[in-house]
Order: structure tokens, then sequence, then C-alpha cells
């Protein structure tokens, strides 16, 4: 008690030390050993030593930047996909639940009972060509007779936005739930049609939802391997499944530690910028 | 470390160590009863048995969620068999296990199962993270096939043993294409266009190919390579390729997105689907075995008397029964004949003697040549 009441300005460090503690073991210290790794030189069957192998870099970004625009381009279309599919149903949930609200959010976050693999599997099905959806395509002529859309890029970018719309969905949820319904009755009371009242009112304070959604889309849907995996073919490869065959497959490990760090800066730059573009206070509220 | 560090053991180590708590001692204790290489096995048996093995590579009752052959092992000799089915793929095992080993780490199994057909399995004997076999306690090693007994890999059997074999050739779909029967077919028949896939591993994909090309894939040249790759990239800028997959082709086989497809053997004989055909490609297939290895750090006394109980004929065509492979074990054949005639008779659970005659290995040199895997992978995208 003593303690605590002498030395008052440590308790909130105190307090941090838990979480603090778990950045560093579980994120610090691997990113650490991936930057050694990545500055090695050498081959598997010799071994790799540290030599400040900058060319790792080089070589990365020169030989696989097409991979890496790939895959920035497809999680750019599946977070923008997923933010528009989103946005009216949070809204739905949020101003028109009611007493199903709950019932509504577990369906968001059913698909998360089962594993990543399966439920990317399912797309094989949903989109197989003998199915319904490619049938209807076919009918109505958007599709040729031999037409498919299973080892494609829309079938990659449809697993990857079904796959993370829970990450958009859920924050977005929370931003419009937080919202003071009298406000935007206000506004329509004083001068607004709904739709002005919606660009005015509702949108920008949900902002800090659709940042953080953005966001928690955008960033794990660069690095996936899995879809482009098993719904696409070779013209579909990311960054995601360079890594890996260069991990696995190459026993390249230098080589996948500076991809995984050329792929987080990339990521980092785009971030920074979109932060910029709309505002830091927009994320916070 | 394992279970088999019993207290006995350690004084005596520990004793060796002149002090009986002196620092080096200890450490030679925690290293592992073997450790020091197979002379120094105890001959005592573990108390468990840790077995990493492949999905669906056991036999197995649903209804009362066992093991049959490994409940009677532990019946038998009282050690209890901690079973995990953990293996995917041999890559991505291996990543996983290369950096414990690499550290000199045990990574607490006494068995696990890698593929011939890949580099991993040829790189564990290199490197040196296995135990050697103790041939001693396996008599039943005299059960190994013929044709399995001098691998490249290691030509003595001294780490290894077989589990199974399979065998990679092309399956189709009866119902929507005429016989495939050969890779010319698959590659060219302009029908199937966008609907066949081949096997991401270049072993079963390429080799494949070089039999086709009127090649050897035993002794793969910068020539036969060439000639095979450019074929398979040829076919998958021309979109007749659809996929390059791992097991994942069985389901749209099965579902019919897929008319065709390089295949493993043992895979259709599972789906049994009326409408699946699996042949040996007319110019040839490939064989490849999972083998037993015993990784450093590991029990091989143990180890070894499990692998000689399962090469015990009666053990091994329970085993065969249930997860239809092709099995190593000489005997197994006459046993199941007198149990199930039917599956004695199946040619992809005991192969023919003129199929035999038309499977080949893969160069294992070929496996762990970086140019060649780095050519492969960028076919493969990436």
């Amino acid at each position: 008690m003593g303690f605590f009441h002498r030395h008052r300005g440590l308790t909130p460090y105190l307090l941090l030390l838990p979480g603090l503690a778990w950045l560093a073991i579980f994120f610090l210290v691997p990113l650490g050993f991936l930057a050694y790794q990545s500055l090695q030189s050498g081959t598997f069957d010799v071994g790799y030593a540290f030599d400040w192998a900058w060319g790792n870099y080089w070589d990365a970004f020169q030989r696989y930047h097409p991979w890496l625009v790939r895959s920035l381009v497809y999680a750019g279309l599946a977070t923008v996909i997923a933010l528009v599919i989103s946005y009216p149903l949070a809204y739905w949930i949020a101003f028109r639940g009611g007493q199903w609200k709950n019932v509504l959010l577990v369906m968001i976050i059913a698909p998360f009972f089962v594993t990543y693999l399966i439920r990317t599997l399912a797309w094989e099905t949903i989109l197989a060509d003998q199915g319904p959806i490619v049938g209807v395509l076919r009918d109505v002529g958007i599709l040729g007779d031999n037409g498919r859309i299973l080892a494609t890029s829309t079938a990659v970018v449809a697993g990857i936005t079904y796959n993370f719309l829970p990450f958009m969905a859920l924050p977005l949820y929370v931003a419009l739930e937080g919202i003071d319904a009298r406000l935007i009755e206000a506004a329509e009371d004083l001068y607004a049609s709904k739709f002005q009242a919606f660009l005015r009112v509702t949108l920008p304070l949900s902002m800090p939802g659709v940042v953080a959604g953005t966001l928690l889309t955008f960033i794990p849907a660069t690095g996936d391997f899995i879809n482009a995996q098993l719904l696409g073919t070779p013209k579909q490869a990311m960054i995601g499944n360079v890594i890996q065959s260069k991990f696995f497959n190459l026993l390249d490990y230098p080589g996948a530690a500076a991809l995984s760090f050329t792929l987080m800066a990339a990521v980092l730059l785009l971030i920074a910028i979109y932060a910029r573009a709309i505002g830091t206070e927009k994320l916070t509220g | 470390m394992t279970d088999m560090l019993t207290r006995q053991e350690l004084l005596r180590r520990a004793g060796v160590g002149a002090a009986m708590l002196s620092i080096p001692g200890l450490a030679a204790a925690c290293g592992g009863s073997s450790s020091s290489g197979s002379g120094a096995t105890t001959q005592k048996l573990a108390s468990t048995l840790r077995f990493a093995n492949w999905p669906l590579y056991m036999d197995y009752v649903e209804k009362t969620k066992t093991y049959p052959t490994l409940e009677a092992f532990t019946k038998k000799l009282g050690v209890k068999v901690d079973y995990k089915e953990d293996i995917n793929s041999n890559s991505e095992y291996f990543g996983k296990i290369q950096g414990p080993l690499s550290r000199g780490q045990s990574i607490n199994e006494d068995i696990i199962v890698l593929t011939d057909n890949e580099r991993y399995l040829a790189t564990m004997i290199k490197k040196g993270w296995v135990e050697e076999l103790d041939k001693d306690a396996i008599p039943n090693i005299i059960n190994l096939v013929d044709v399995q007994k001098h691998p490249g890999f290691d030509p003595d059997r001294k780490y290894s043993l077989p589990w199974q074999s399979g065998m990679t050739g092309i399956a189709y779909n009866k119902t929507l294409t005429k016989p495939i029967l050969s890779i010319d077919q698959l590659l060219e028949d302009k029908s199937l266009k966008g609907q066949i896939t081949v096997l991401n591993g270049f072993a079963d994909t390429l080799g494949l190919v070089m039999l086709s090309n009127g090649d050897d894939p035993s002794k793969v040249t910068d020539a036969s390579w060439k000639a095979a790759i450019d074929r398979i990239k040829e076919a998958s800028d021309s979109g007749q390729i659809r996929q390059f997959t791992g097991n994942d082709y069985a389901g749209p086989l099965d579902k019919g997105d897929l008319k065709a497809c390089i295949a493993w053997s043992g895979d259709i004989v599972q789906l049994g689907n009326p409408k699946l055909k699996w042949n040996v490609p007319k110019d040839g297939a490939m064989i490849w075995t999972d083998n037993m290895i015993i990784p450093k750090g590991g029990d091989a006394y143990t180890a070894s008397v499990y692998m000689n109980y399962a090469y015990t004929p009666a053990v091994a065509a329970k085993i065969a029964a249930y997860i239809q492979y092709v099995t190593p074990v000489k005997g197994t054949r006459e046993v199941l004949g007198k149990t199930d005639p039917a599956l004695a008779g199946n040619p992809l659970i005991f192969p023919t003697d003129t199929m035999l005659e038309q499977v080949h290995l893969i160069d294992p040199d070929a496996l762990s040549n970086a140019d060649y895997n780095e050519q492969w992978q960028a076919v493969l995208g990436a």
C-alpha cells in the first residue's frame, strides 16, 4: 500500500507491463530475428551466415514487385468491396436490428467457427463450374458456355472479400451503433434531407469504424496466400505465395525474410498515406 | 529429451561424468538417451512412443476412436503410443522442425514420416538430423520388399524404413471424357482445356512428362529437365492446365469440375467414386514412398521395436486393408488373401508385375538441385 502511495506515478507503467512484455516477446523479438535473418547470405546446404546482405532486399523488390503490386491491388479491391457490402449491413443492424441485433451479429461471426481453410474450400463448391452461380451466369450470357469463375482473379478477390468481411463489418457496426440518433433527427429537423443527413452526420461520425475496418481488412489481406493458392492459378499468385514458397520449398530463409520486410514496408507506406489523407483523428473519433 | 531418461540412467550417465552432479554429465544426460549415436541405446523401452504421421494413414475404428494395431502394440509391449496426424505436407512439416533440429534440439518425436520424392527426407539424413535404426531390434526387416532395399538417399537402410508407397498416374472422370491414357493426351487434347490439373511436386508432374518424352526420370539431365518443364510451362500458359494442386484436386475431380488430372493411386481408391478411373499412363508412372525416420533426440530403440512390429505381415495386412496404399512388407498379400481376397487382388494396393515394371523413381539429385527447384517454383507462379 505504502509503495504505491509513494510512487503513484509508477502505477500506469506497472499496469502497462504485461502488455508491453507481450508485445516485446511475441512481436519485437521475432521481428528482430526476422530482420537479422533477412541480412544473411549463403545456401541452405552450407548454412546461412549474417553479413549485412542488403542485396536480399534489392533482389526481393526487383524480382518480385509484380507480385507485390498484384497483392496490393487484390487486397485493395477486396477492402473496397467489403466496405460496400458491410456498410449497409452494419447500418441496418445498428439502426433497424431491434431485438435481432445480437442474432444478426452472431450470424456475421458464425463463419469464424469454421477454420479458414475450410471456408476457402467452400468457395470451390460455391463457384464450381457445375454449380448454381456459374450456371446462372452462363444462362444470362455474362459467362460464355465454357466460362468459369474458379481459377480466375474474380475468384481470388471474392474469396479474400468473404474471408475478411467480418473484420470490416464489426468495427463499422460499433461505430454506427455509438451514434446518437438524436443528432440525425436534429439534422433532419433543421435543414437536411435524409440523404444529406447521412452524408453530413452519420457518415462522418462512422469514419472511425471505416478506418479501423479498412485497416483490419487490408493489412491481413495483402499477405494472404490461401485464397490465391486454392482459388487461383499461377497467374494469380500473391506475394504471400512467393514468401511461402521461398521459405518452405526453396529453403531460402533470408530471401523470404527480406520479402516479408519489403511487404511490411509497402503496407506501412500505404497506411501512412491513407492516414495523412483522411486524418488520424478519424481513427480515434 | 525423452521419457526414457530414467533416474537410474541419469545417475549412471552422471557417474560417467566423474562427479555425481558434474555439469558435463548432466548435460550429456539431458541430451536425450540416444543422442550419442545408436551405440548408446539403452535397450530399454520408453513408456511412450511419439509418432507423427500423415492423416488417414493408420487403421482406425470410428466407433471406438481407437487405432487397433497401435492398441495391440501397447498391450503387447506396455508402450503407450502418442500418435498424431501432424504431417500434411513435407515442406511445411520440415519448415516447422528444421529450426529446433538445426540448433541441436529434440523435436519430441520418435518416429516421423517423410516422402522420398521431395528433398526433405534426404536433407534430414544428409544433415545428420536422424538417429540410426537399431537393426538388432528389427529382425523383421527381412520382410522389406526387394525394390526398397537400397534407395539412393539411404543405400543400406541405416536411417529409414518405408511406411507405405503410392503411384502417381492419371485419373479421369469417365462420364465427362473418353479415357485419358497418356500424358500427351492430358496436355494436348483441346477438349480438356481448363479442366485438368497437375500436381505441384515436380517429381510427380515432371517425372511423368519425362517418361512421356522418352527420358528417364531416375537420371535427370539438364536437357531432359528443360524439355519437361517447357512442356508444362506451355500447357500452363495456354490455359490447358487449370491449376497446380496438392491433394486438393480430389474435391473438384469428385464434383466433375475436372475431366482429368495427375493423381495419386490411393486417393482415387479412397474417394470410392465409380465414375473415376486411375491408370498407369502409357509411358509409365512414378512411384514414391513415405519413409519412417527417427529424428535426432528420438528414442531409437523404442522406435525400432515399433518398426519391427509394423513389419510383421499380420500387422501390415491390417494397416494396408485400412489405408489402401502399396505396402512394402512381404507376406502381407498372403495374409490378406485369407481374410479379404478382394483387397488382396486390388492392383492399386498390390501392383501387378507388369505395373511394377512401368513405375519409376525420381532422381534424388534432381530433388535437391537449387536451380531446378527455383525454376519449378517459378512455373507455379511464385
